[in-house]
Order: structure tokens, then sequence, then C-alpha cells
């Protein structure tokens, strides 16, 4: 049975169709989880996409984390459910207090999109298990506001305990350590602020960030098992 | 009396609380006349009498004043662009409606729309462009659609100047801002710099949207009994009289007066406003739909009820507002953003509202759709509550279609015979050609990295290179046509100040080009003509002679011209903007297999020139960027041959489908110059390039040629296909090197330079020129 995929979808969200359409050609199943609803209806698995949800009031995820589809998310990472944020779904997990950290204006005071070249610093965690630590990776980013930055304390913790899963090759927007993307405790909750949907074609540049959703199908493959 | 005081004194006629009906006919006569303040002049106010059989009130003033404003009702261009083509294979809807729709096959119609929003940006450049991309976008979704794509065509005074670097930043930040939030990509356009933008930039912004063919929904109010619900945002003061404060009268030193006229824009609510208008569309509880655009409530009322041969009652009262005290005339002119009126049935009434919450969008019911009286002409009543006082009664079509119509005179220049006998000079010496070179290189990226390009996993060819290609997927089902869109927009004030006619002409066919550098063949144009003040008789001739221009270029090239924008009144203290068409084009790539090689080079492969073989005397450097820049503004354009032009086109759309090309670049502003300058510093690969005749081959622009890149072993062929199709070509040279160097026939050097200076030289100078930090405002 194919893993089903369930893409959050707050007011302000747009990339839930491109994650879906990433989602399809790996052969997953995908579908909307409205950000009014507090149940998930069993997916294997959660993305939280790109976008501004909420329009990005206040502060980007700051009001997010309040709609009730979250608590649902909260739990689903709790009993160890694969959850991916991207983009504004890191900055949702941040603001969630799924991931340690903040997500900060870019050092440049400008909106970058383009594409990054990323290596995998980990293996251990849902989204990078399929591919090898130093991997080079091209995915495009797309942001204003992804200058992660987190306490020495968290930073530390987060180094000692191998949570930097991606790091930039060139630093784009002020990121501490270059980070792009860390992962939870628990290495089934990962933020990243590339967009690995962007890159699933020859057609637009990259097939980079297939690499990434299969692991990530994958876990929720062994989700469908359990 | 400005405009704007002139509203302001409409607003306390109305007096705090009060509302006028039309039983306290308001003295129009106090001096100075207020129909004049407004923009209307004693004829068109005897007009409205004559409609009316009565003196108008003041809101009904104030509802002719917007919609017969030069903004709304094209008065003065309407006579002319009736020469335009309009019809073709494949066009369902053409200009008059909110955008242009095409077939374009497997079920999928295509929309597409350009505007300007010149004169706000100028005064307020975030808002200005922000709210320009806000309003395209709605033009888009009324018909269905949902917006895929935006291209920003942009032309500022020079860098040098502050003031014009103050606006830059802002625009490209609003675009940004608002763009990447409302989630449409900005997939490209052009950045100009040109001291006739200096009073008046240029802000123009095109909108490509696709639909499901049978979705196709128009503007029409139908159904008696049916009713309007508006959707979106409360009203409030911004944006009142803007079509007529700002976008149809020229600048001056008070123009900072006229920064309340500017919205502001919420792409927060915009994107939800998208969301909910394409869900009620897909449940099929719409009858009809409008934006709300210039002049707001009173145009979408009257469009919606005169496209329905309906008449419409509309209660003012119910419009929800954000501010106090709203007189009915500022409700009914006010330009807030992000509204929609949406005509439905009133058993469809609850499921629309359940949807609209949904989504939290405001819906409120604020007319009926009445039936037309025995004469046939459906009347607008604006109401004080439907059952309330009557505030205002006209014919609903006479806001349209009763609007006047000008012939204006129209003067060639007096000047323009000596100025065509001109003739400019091409720099000579090494180190001026090479200086002039340089001057020409600009990397845009500085722009289009602020803008989300790739959003929707569509974009295969994006912002930089000749035109943008998407990929084209069924906008309800996903599924992948296997065929993409490409598009391009194009405009060239300096071949246009030259000659308007032929200048235009050039522009078409240079956009037909850089269609076929991607591999697609146009289907079909639209157009925004940014001119001078239409007062000026040789404003007026410029732009009777490039739509005479683009015409002809249209008919020759059997391209259906489906929408355009007028915008007049660009000048500043005075003085006009260089005539500046610009023409977006789209087009279609049959087979979408590969990506097109894009404007780059290959070490080890040849360079071959497509059109041209620089045999004959040297061409006319009329209109060219080295001609302008050294103050030369005379002279005649090269030759346009619009049935070769034809051939050099499908020959290179044939060689780049095929993927036998490994690079391709059209000649066009900058010359052949430019053209392998850009190649080069694209790809970070050297160019040699032997048997220039002279520095003017370098740097005229000349239409109908293309750059092209190919494998040593496939030069044969691309020369003897160029042959067989009538096509003079010429092989120029090889890629490879670390050099930029072009040698005359004798092998003496016209230009040799180090590439990595070059390409410092385009990558920095936009980052140096408007520096790397942006505040948002």
């Amino acid at each position: 049975m194919a893993p089903r995929v369930g893409v959050v979808l707050f007011p302000g969200s747009n990339c839930e169709l491109d994650v879906l359409e990433a989602v399809r050609l790996l052969g997953g199943e995908g579908e909307i989880l409205w950000h009014g609803d507090d149940a998930l209806g069993g997916v294997d698995a959660v993305v939280v996409p790109g976008g501004f949800a909420h329009g990005d009031y206040l502060r980007p995820g700051a009001i997010a984390r309040f709609s009730p589809v979250m608590g649902a998310v909260t739990k689903f990472a709790a009993d160890g459910g694969p959850v991916v944020g991207i983009c504004n779904g890191f900055q949702v997990l941040t603001e969630a207090g799924l991931l340690p950290g903040a997500l900060q204006k870019n050092r440049g005071l400008k909106f970058v999109c383009g594409p990054a070249q990323l290596r995998v610093e980990s293996d251990q965690s849902v989204l990078t298990s399929g591919v090898k630590s130093g991997t080079l990776l091209e995915v495009p980013i797309n942001h204003f506001e992804g200058n992660y930055t987190c306490s020495p304390e968290t930073l530390a913790q987060l180094r000692d305990e191998d949570r930097i899963v991606l790091r930039y090759v060139r630093n784009p927007n002020g990121s501490m350590d270059d980070i792009a993307g860390i992962t939870n405790g628990g290495r089934n909750v990962v933020g990243l602020m590339p967009h690995p949907e962007r890159a699933t074609s020859e057609l637009l540049g990259s097939t980079d960030g297939l690499l990434l959703l299969q692991s990530l199908l994958q876990a929720a493959s062994g989700r469908v098992a359990a | 009396m400005t405009g704007r005081v002139a509203w302001r004194r409409l607003s306390r006629a109305a007096g705090a609380g009060t509302t006028s009906s039309l039983d306290d006919v308001t003295d129009a006569a106090i001096d100075p006349p207020i129909h004049r303040a407004l923009g209307l002049t004693d004829a068109e106010l005897d007009d409205i009498r004559a409609i009316l059989g009565r003196e108008p009130n003041h809101l009904e003033l104030a509802m002719y004043a917007v919609m017969w404003s030069e903004h709304c009702s094209y008065k003065s261009s309407r006579l002319h662009l009736k020469r335009l083509p309009t019809t073709g294979e494949g066009v369902l809807v053409g200009p008059g409606e909110n955008a242009g729709v095409m077939d374009v096959g497997d079920g999928i119609a295509a929309a597409i729309r350009i505007e300007s929003h010149n004169h706000p940006s100028f005064i307020e450049p975030y808002q200005g462009a922000a709210t320009g991309v806000g309003g395209i976008l709605r033009d888009i979704f009324t018909m269905g659609a949902r917006p895929i794509a935006v291209m920003d065509p942009l032309r500022f005074g020079p860098l040098s100047d502050a003031r014009s670097r103050w606006v830059a930043e802002g625009v490209v930040s609003g675009i940004s801002g608002y763009g990447n939030s409302v989630g449409v990509p900005t997939v490209g356009g052009e950045v100009v710099f040109d001291e006739c933008y200096q009073g008046n930039p240029l802000v123009n912004v095109l909108c490509l949207g696709v639909l499901p063919t049978e979705r196709l929904v128009l503007g029409a109010a139908t159904g008696i009994g049916n009713l309007a619900v508006l959707l979106g945002s409360t009203t409030g003061r911004d944006g009142i009289g803007g079509v007529s404060v700002l976008a149809s009268a020229g600048f001056d030193e008070a123009d900072e007066a006229k920064r309340p006229s500017v919205q502001v824009g919420d792409p927060f609510e915009e994107k939800r406003l998208i969301e909910a208008c394409l869900t009620l569309l897909d449940a099929g509880l719409v009858v009809g739909i409008q934006d709300l655009g210039g002049a707001g409530l009173t145009c979408a009322a009257s469009e919606t009820a005169s496209r329905g041969g309906v008449g419409m009652d509309f209660d003012v009262a119910a419009v929800p507002r954000r501010e106090k005290g709203m007189a009915p005339f500022e409700v009914m002119t006010s330009e807030s953003q992000e509204r929609m009126l949406a005509i439905v049935t009133p058993e469809g009434l609850d499921e629309v509202l359940r949807l609209c919450e949904r989504w939290e969008v405001l819906a409120t019911v604020v007319g009926r759709v009445t039936e037309p009286p025995a004469d046939g002409q459906g009347r607008l009543r604006i109401l004080d509550g439907f059952d309330g006082d009557v505030l205002a009664d006209v014919p609903a079509s006479s806001l349209h279609d009763a609007a006047p119509l000008y012939d204006r005179p129209r003067k060639e220049p007096a000047d323009r015979a000596q100025r065509l006998a001109e003739q400019p000079a091409a720099p000579a010496a090494t180190a001026s050609i090479e200086a002039a070179l340089l001057d020409l290189l600009c990397d845009t990226s500085w722009v289009s990295s602020q803008y989300d390009h790739q959003l929707f996993l569509n974009t295969v060819e994006g912002p930089g290179g000749d035109a943008v290609v998407l990929r084209l997927k069924h906008p309800t089902t996903g599924v992948d046509t296997g065929r993409g869109l490409a598009l391009t927009t194009d405009g060239n004030h300096r071949w246009c100040a030259i000659d308007p006619r032929q200048g235009t002409a050039m522009t078409v066919a240079e956009s037909v080009l850089n269609l076929a550098c991607v591999g697609a063949r146009p289907i079909a144009v639209v157009n925004c003509l940014n001119f001078g003040n239409p007062e000026h008789p040789e404003v007026m001739w410029q732009l009777s002679e490039a739509i005479d221009g683009m015409a002809d270029a249209c008919r020759a090239l059997g391209l259906p011209v489906i929408g355009g924008n007028v915008s007049l009144y660009n000048e500043s203290k005075g003085i006009d903007i260089d005539p500046t068409p610009v023409i977006g084009l789209l087009g279609v790539v049959d087979r979408l297999e590969r990506r097109p090689p894009g404007v780059g080079l290959v070490a080890g492969h040849r360079v071959v020139l497509l059109g041209d073989d620089l045999q004959g005397s040297a061409p006319s450097l009329a209109g060219s960027s080295v001609a302008w820049s050294s103050g030369q503004k005379g002279g005649t354009l090269p030759p346009l041959d619009l049935a070769t032009h034809s051939r050099v086109a499908e020959l290179v759309r044939a060689r780049v489908s095929e993927g036998r090309l490994s690079g391709v670049h059209d000649v066009s502003a900058g010359g052949l110059a430019l053209a392998l300058g850009e190649l080069a510093v694209r790809s970070g690969i050297g160019v040699e390039i032997a048997g220039l005749p002279s520095s003017a081959h370098l740097f005229a622009e000349s239409p109908s040629r293309v750059v092209a890149c190919v494998a040593p072993d496939a030069v044969e062929a691309l020369l003897a296909a160029a042959a067989a199709a009538g096509i003079a070509a010429v092989e120029l040279g090889s890629a490879g090197g670390d050099r930029l160097a072009i040698r005359d026939t004798t092998g003496a050097p016209l230009v040799d330079l180090l590439l990595s200076d070059a390409v410092t030289t385009w990558r920095d100078r936009l980052p140096n020129a408007l520096g790397e930090g942006v505040i948002q405002a």
C-alpha cells in the first residue's frame, strides 16, 4: 500500500500543490490537511509546506502554531510520526516548539530565490536517511526569513547530537553555522529552508530533491507496515 | 485646483454623515465648477445632462468622472485601437474583457493581460508596484483562471539619479513583497534605465493564468433577481478618484499631494480571495464575476449590469467600510484593493457565504439584478438601503458606452525630416568600443532573485533568458501535457522615438524571435501602450503610428492582439516620455522534452550568426543603445522585412526544438556586441570572433538576427539549412578561452577584454548601484 502523506494547508500557504505533485511522482498518496481540522485522518507522514501561513502576520509561523491542526501534528510527532517542515513550514515548526531555534530575516535584508548547494551532514533523520553524509545536493531556496539562529547551548547540543542534517556550501542568508536544516531529538521531525519539491525534474534543473523526499516516503512506508 | 482638492471638496459638500438624495439636486455650478475639477469638460457635463435629462447630483457626477476618465474610458485611444487585428485561430476572448483568453489545447485555456501602474509607483514605489500586481491577478482569476505567472517590464530613470534608485528599489521590493506572498511566481520581465523615465517610471505588469476551457466566465450579470455579492476587503477612503487624479494626468510640482490616491495592498487578503473565488467557480456557484480595480464599485456594478443587458439596484449602505463617515460617492469610487463582485443566484447564496467563511473572506450582498425598462437600458440605481432613498439613477451602460470618444489632433514632429537624415556614428578606437560594450552589460538577477520565480513547478526557463518557458499542466487535474507555454515582454523606446511605426513593428518582431530562441511558436499578443500627454499632438501622432506599426507586424506574422492597456499622461513637468509600447507575447512549445539551450556558450563549439552575413555597407546605428548613450538620437532605423523575419524565427525555433543548438541569443538592444557579451558572461566561456567589417556592425540593432552556438560538426548543416531557407548566415568564430575577443577583417582587435573583467562589470552593476540591503517599506 502506498504511504499517505498529509500536506497541511493554512490560509496563505502556497507550496501545498507542489509538495503533493512531488509525493505523487514518487508513488506516494498525497492529501491536504485543512488547518482548521484537529485530526490528521490517519496519514503516515506530515509535510508543513512553504508559503505565508496566515500572511506571516506578526512573524512567520507565529499565528499558524495556534491553528487546530498543529495540536494534532504535535501529537503525531510525539508518537514518532515523520514530520517535515519546508521553508515557511520550518518556521511554523520552530514557532510550535517542535524544533529549536528561530528563523530571522536574511542578512542581506532581501528575499532570495535561486539554486543553493547543500551538503548532507547526517543521514540520521526521516528526510536524509537515504542519502550518504557528505553528499552534495542542488536544491532551490526561496525565502526572506531563512537566517537560522539559536542559543550557543542549543547550537552545541545540535552539533553534539548530530542533528544538523543539511548545511549550505555557500551561506546565502547569514544562517548560523551555515545551517539549512535540522532535526529533533527523535529524528522524526525535520525542518529545512530549501525546497526539495522544486528539485524533482530535469526540466526544472535538478532532481536532487527526490533523494530527500524518497527518504520521507520510506519513513512513511515504515508507518504503513507498522 | 488639483483633482485631489476637488475630491476633498466633494467630500465636504456631501457632509459628514448626511446623504444627498435625488431630490436635493446639488448645485454643480459653484465656482469653479466642480465637474471641471473632477476632470470632466463642459461638453462632457452637457452629455451627462442629456443622458439623464436633468442635472446630475454630486454622486452621479463622481461616478461619471471616474468612468469617463482617460484611464477607464480610453477616450483618446479607442478610435485608433480599432485598427488592431483581434481575431484568429484559438482566440476565445479578445480585447474588452478583463483578460484575453486563448485555447491552448488539451481542454486548457490561457488568460493573459498586461497593465501599467506607472504613476502610483512614482509617488509610492512599494505600494504602487504591489497593488499593480494585485490588480492584474484579479483580472486573471475574474476569468476563472488560476494565475500561474507574473512578468514585470520595468523602466526607471538612470542609476546615477538618487530618486530613480529609490523608485527602483521600492518597486522591486513591492513586487517581491506582494507577489511572493500572494503565491504567484514572478517569472521574468525587463529592467531598463533611461533619462526619459526619470520623472515618470514605467511599471508594467503582465499576468498569465490557466483554466479548464469549460470554466470560462465573463464579467456579466444575468438573471433578474440574482444577487451581487461583494467579496474581500472592506472599503476605505484609499484611492478615491485614483483613475482621474493619478492615472489620467501628468506630474507637476504638487505630486507629493497625490500620495493619498495610492492604495495599500494586502497580499494575504488577495491570496484568500483567489482561493475563495476559484472554489466558488469550481462549485459552479458564480453566474458572473468582476474584479474591483480603477473606479471601484461604480465600475464593477455598471460593467456587470451593462454586459448582461440588465439593471442593478446597489445598496451603498450595505458595503462594509473600514472608516466611519464615508459619503456614498466615496464608497462608490474608492479603489480599496482586494475586492471582487460576484453575481450569484439567491438559492446558491448560503453555500457562497459558507465557502467564503472557510477562507476567511468577507462576503456581503450589496446588489440585485433588475429588469431593464422597456427601452432596454438597464438602470444602475444607488440606494441608501434596498428600500431607502435613491441616491443616484443612471443608465448602467452610459457609464461605458456613452463615454466620450476623441479624435485628438495629431502632428508629426516638426524636426522629423531633419532627425531622420542624421547618421549616428559608432565608437572607433578599441578602448572606446570596449568601454561601450562594458557599459551595456547588466545582470538583472539583483531584481529577479528577489522574486519567487519557481512556484508551481512550471518554470523550465526563468528570468534572464530570451523568453520564459513554463510547463503546461491541466489546472484542475494537474496532468502534464508534455507541452509548454512561453512568454516574453519587450519594449524599445529608442526605436520608437526614432520611428514609432517601425519601432513598434520591430518590437513585435523581437518578441517573436525571443520565443523562437526557446523553441516556441507565437500565438497571441497583448500590449501596454505607455505614452505621454495625448493633448500634445506629437504624442497622439506617436500613439497612432505605433498602433499602425503593431497592426502591420501582427497581420504579417499572423498574430491576434487579444488585450491591451493604454497608459497616457506619462510626462513630467511638461516633458513626455519617449513612446514606449510594450509587447507581451504568448507562445506554445509543442513538445517540451528538454530545456532550451539558453543564453550561453559551450567551449570548443562554433559561433554562427543567422539572419545576416555582415556583407554590404555599414548598417544604420539609429535608435541603437550606443548611439543613444552618446547623445545621437536621430537617423533612420535599419530596415525590417517581416517575411524574412518569419523565416529566421522558424529556422531558429525548429533548430531549438530539435535540440541542435548548444546556445542561442537574439540580437537586439546592444547589437551583436551585447549578444556576444551576454552569451560569454552568462556561461563564463570566452569567445573569439573574427572578420567584423566595422564597429558599426557590432553595435547596430538591425532586426531578424540570432547568434547560435553549435558543435563544430554541425556548422555545415546549420549554414545549409539557413541557405535553403533563404537566410543569410555567417560563421563568426569559436567559443572558449578566457577572453572576449573580436577582430576586424584585417585581424586587428576591435575588442579584447578579459572575460573575468566583463563578468565582474556585468554582475556588480546593479548591486553596486542599488546596494545589497533593501529595507521593506
